[in-house]
């Protein structure tokens, strides 16, 4: 506690697969404040190879703008010497050089497979694939793929403590045939953490010891209703330092500099995510879209999940989304016709050249399409993975019993979302806050009532690396400097014809004054609310229409301001009313953009057909 | 100003290449620090462990997993022939036999006593590192590999397909705007290098195939064209082990785009030479652009680049996004302000000055320097 006290100034750099991202943190009147922030591209890749020269590009950045040093020949000044020379402490948080990749195996797919997966994925790795006994695969299909992967590391679990053996041993076996190789050094043995039936540690160590550098952690299903995943997921961060960063470019340089060891960048993600969830109570679902790519959070009923869809990203995957979206997918978004070929060749000269930006409006416009898609099928897969404990039996009262939900439902309900958090150049850095709120509406959609919020400058890895070492100082930096409210969601769900009634909304602020809205079916609004003020909001759904309380009834709930507002997003629900025809499609965006100024409808117009004016 | 820029593709007739020659997993390296190297010479090799296969024995002759090595007549390190017997079990007093055979020639890898599971491993595949370039060993990474240096002069592309390959240059464009099209490849191609100017079309990719050449280089290509060629789409920029018959470089990007015509007028002056090309392009974890290698009798360059000193008034840069993507500039002026641009975002900028004389203003983000 002595030494938190005492922290004046904290830097933090972020070493991403694209950008290396420096911030610097003060102690100003008694409060973490962010001072600065600079950033540089990423020299992981050749020439450089040595991803100390990115964060010294970024950390650089800052020392001009402030006209202070932090580093010399030998890596970063620590302490601080004075008001112009050194920084107290020096963290970092990586996903450069492909960040973490892991293999896991479990003995059931849908159970302790899963829990590997969770595990892994919570940790901050890129899950390349999840082995089970029961996956469909034969065996030598199993072990094809193994020798195929070149994993940083496998995480094994299988079987209840105390319960059979044979199949765990089994999977060891498997393993142990397909003799892995880890991706980074050559002469290593490939880490691998065995958290397993206990009872079977002796044989998967006899199996495996000898071609494996073999990790033994606990169970992470001690018993088939119970799902453990901190020690496995500590073991990960360590075999991350040891293995990982110790062979990519540069690193142990990078080691060296930082006070405390250097985390996955989405690991610290996931630990900002998780104490927004608990400092405000609520649910949430964070998003961090990257060039590489994308993964989602959640807290969900007290638990905490994490995807990553490894291949959706807005630069090196670009392509993919592109192939997994499909192209009309995108161009639903863009409310002007462009040759399908052209559009082809831009998107794939963005993968290739990853680090440029849009520079016109019709750009900007197709790369948030393309990010709308991107966002849409990540939270798709998160939604398959984010589930209770499958196959354990469950007590329901009477209503779930009528429901008949399954065990391993998605945790995610739209419904009772409280919040979500957008990460991610595409989101933190778009010219306008209105184009977040509405690229989060349009790929999450949200229902009832949601907030909706962003990362300012893309520093929540810093912050969650910062909260392991003064959880004081990220919590101050977070709440002032980092989360940018945008403001409040109105989204009933259910479907009418275009102009019907769908919602009236009466918000009244802290001053008394109130606005009333009533928005019919098809149409968006904003109600410009101020940041700091939270007003009261009195929702009345049409016939057919449900903010959580039932279709037709009355909602009423504080809404927090924002940015950009209030939105009462009268588009509906399940699913979201974009008409399928190309006039009608293109006339709503052109009239949802106006009716949140999310576009200078001047610059717009210049990329319009004559048929798609602006002026309706 | 921070050195915020994005490094460009290196296109130098002068230049020390250094190769670094590695194996999958460790083995054996067969020259020595000093030796001069033929592009096909093996430089190193070792014995990748056989593709293994399991035999489930506990479950074929219906036993539990610790009965399984009474039955065994195999043990750990035998040797096996397909067919061979492997474990027999036997009851009613010898009257009945009820045999495993190995399904392989291999080896017995293990014998599980709790799954009753046996692994057999085919036998080692051999695996050899060739040098790839004309050169001399300057590093030795004992059991892992070498590195060999070289004189050369090098192109980098910024995308391709295809893996290693050799071949003699042969330029049949004009200019670097000509388009690289099935008519202008010829048998005598056969196992050379095509270049071209702006694209290569889909009937050069066919015609090239046909007529065994080595490897195309041009400026661009139609993503179509090349989907198609290849047979199935690009997710993530990740290529080289493509299962096709040449080699295929771009050295600008997707579209019908101008050859740089530093890389053009380099190409035009290395005609004839043989190069070592690789089309393997990885965008990420470790990038790998695409390259031609010609080795030259000597060099006083040193591999060494100045990436110091960024970019300056009169910088030759390309621009690498819309709406003047593919065209060649140099920098006009450098304003450390941030600036609006039309999308709305405040961005570095500079300006450029454009082949036609035209300045413009272009984030510095997209825009990359002419290196070599």
């Amino acid at each position: 506690m002595e030494q938190k006290r005492k922290l004046r100034s904290i830097l933090a750099t972020d070493c991403g697969s694209t950008t290396t991202k420096a911030i610097l943190i003060e102690l100003v009147d008694g409060v973490y404040r962010l001072i600065c922030r600079g950033e540089a591209p990423t020299t992981v890749e050749a020439p450089f190879e040595d991803v100390t020269m990115g964060a010294r590009n970024a950390i650089h950045e800052i020392e001009e703008l402030m006209g202070r040093t932090f580093q010399d020949e030998s890596g970063i000044i620590t302490p601080q010497r004075d008001s112009k020379v050194g920084v107290d402490i020096y963290l970092s948080t990586s996903s450069a050089g492909g960040g973490l990749q892991m293999m896991v195996a479990g003995v059931v797919k849908q159970m302790t497979a899963e829990s590997a997966e969770r595990a892994a994925l919570g940790a901050g790795a890129i899950v390349m694939d999840a082995i089970a006994i029961n996956d469909g695969r034969l065996p030598y299909q199993k072990i094809q793929r193994i020798r195929q992967l070149r994993p940083d590391m496998i995480l094994m679990s299988g079987g209840i403590d105390g319960g059979t053996v044979t199949h765990v041993v089994e999977l060891a076996e498997l393993i142990a045939a397909a003799e892995p190789r880890p991706r980074l050094g050559i002469g290593f043995n490939l880490p691998i953490i065995y958290a397993g039936n206990k009872q079977a540690r002796k044989h998967i160590e006899s199996t495996l010891a000898e071609k494996a550098d073999l990790r033994m952690v606990d169970n992470l299903r001690p018993v088939l209703e119970k799902e453990i995943l901190g020690p496995a997921r500590e073991e990960i961060h360590n075999l991350f330092m040891e293995h990982v960063m110790a062979q990519a470019p540069g690193y142990n340089k990078l080691m060296s500099w930082t006070d405390v060891p250097i985390m996955p960048t989405p690991g610290a993600v996931g630990k900002m995510i998780e104490t927004v969830a608990s400092q405000k109570k609520m649910t949430v679902i964070g998003v961090d879209i990257g060039g590489a790519t994308t993964d989602v959070f959640s807290v969900f009923a007290d638990t905490f999940n994490r995807t990553v869809s490894a291949n959706l990203g807005m630069s090196y995957s670009i392509c993919n989304v592109m192939l997994e979206s499909g192209l009309d997918n995108i161009m639903r978004w863009v409310p002007f016709n462009i040759d399908a070929a052209d559009l082809r060749n831009r998107i794939r000269n963005k993968m290739i050249r990853p680090t440029t930006i849009p520079q016109t409006m019709q750009e900007l416009i197709i790369e948030q399409a393309i990010a709308r898609e991107a966002l849409r099928l990540a939270f798709e897969h998160h939604k398959s993975l984010a589930v209770g404990l499958r196959g354990i039996q469950t007590q329901r009262d009477i209503a779930e019993a009528f429901e008949q939900t399954a065990t391993g439902a998605s945790l995610v309900d739209l419904m009772k979302l409280g919040m979500i958090v957008g990460s991610g150049g595409v989101l933190s850095h778009a010219p306008r806050r209105v184009q977040s709120a509405l690229m989060m509406l349009d790929s999450f959609v949200p229902e009832g009532i949601t907030q909706l919020a962003v990362d300012s400058i893309f520093m929540m890895p810093q912050l969650g690396v910062l909260s392991g070492v003064n959880p004081e100082a990220a919590q101050q930096v977070f709440d002032r400097d980092c989360l940018i409210r945008l403001g409040t969601a109105i989204a009933p769900v259910g479907t009418a014809k275009e102009g019907d009634d769908c919602v009236s909304v009466k918000i009244t602020t802290s001053q008394g004054q109130s606005v009333e809205h009533k928005a019919a079916y098809g149409s968006i609004h904003l109600i410009p609310l101020a940041e700091d003020e939270v007003a009261e909001a009195v929702a009345k759904p049409a016939r057919g229409f449900d903010l959580g309380r039932g279709k037709g009834n009355e909602v009423q709930s504080k809404v927090h301001g924002g940015v950009v507002g209030v939105i009462i997003d009268a588009r509906g629900r399940g699913p979201l009313g974009l008409p399928s025809d190309k006039p009608n499609r293109i006339r709503k965006l052109v009239e949802w953009y106006k009716a949140l100024d999310a576009y200078p409808m001047d610059i717009l117009a210049k990329y319009l057909g004559k048929e798609e004016t602006v002026s309706g | 100003m921070a050195n915020a820029y994005t490094p460009g593709l290196l296109v130098t007739e002068s230049i020390v290449v250094r190769k670094r020659r590695r194996l999958p997993i460790l083995g054996e390296v067969m020259v020595k620090a000093g030796d001069v190297v033929k592009p096909h010479d093996v430089v190193a090799r070792t014995q990748v462990p056989g593709d293994p296969e399991t035999v489930n024995i506990a479950n074929q002759l219906d036993l539990e997993g610790d009965e399984v090595l009474e039955v065994m007549k195999k043990k750990k390190g035998d040797s096996v022939k397909k067919g061979e017997v492997i474990a027999e079990k036997v009851t009613f007093f010898g009257l009945f036999r009820s045999p495993v055979h190995s399904p392989i020639d291999g080896t017995v890898d293990n014998v599980s006593d709790v799954t009753g599971v046996v692994t057999l491993r085919r036998p080692a595949v051999p695996v050899s590192i060739l040098a790839y370039v004309h050169g001399t060993v300057s590093e030795v990474m004992p059991r892992e590999g070498v590195v060999i240096e070289t004189p050369a002069a090098l192109i980098q592309g910024i995308f391709g397909v295809g893996g290693e390959t050799q071949g003699t240059l042969e330029i049949v464009a004009q200019t670097n705007a000509d388009i690289l099209s099935g008519d202008k490849i010829k048998p005598e191609h056969k196992g050379k290098i095509v270049v071209g100017g702006s694209l290569v079309t889909a009937d050069a990719l066919k015609k090239a195939a046909q007529v065994g050449a080595a490897g195309l280089v041009a400026g661009g290509i139609i993503d179509q064209d090349l989907i198609e060629y290849l047979g199935h789409d690009i997710g993530v920029a990740i290529t080289g082990a493509e299962d096709i018959p040449i080699t295929v470089i771009l050295t600008e990007g997707f579209g019908r785009i101008n050859m740089a015509e530093k890389t053009f007028n380099l190409l035009c002056s290395l005609n004839g030479k043989v190069a070592s090309i690789n089309g393997a392009t990885q965008i990420r974890a470790g990038v790998m652009r695409p390259e031609i290698v010609v080795t030259s009798e000597n060099s006083q360059q040193s591999a060494e680049r100045d990436l110091s000193s960024g970019m300056e008034a009169g910088t030759p840069i390309r621009i690498i996004r819309e709406p003047y993507f593919g065209q060649l500039a140099t920098v006009h002026s450098l304003p450390p302000e941030l600036q609006l641009i039309e999308t709305g975002a405040k961005v570095r900028i500079l300006t450029a000055k454009l082949a036609s004389g035209e300045i413009v203003t272009i984030p510095r983000a997209n825009v990359e320097l002419i290196e070599g």
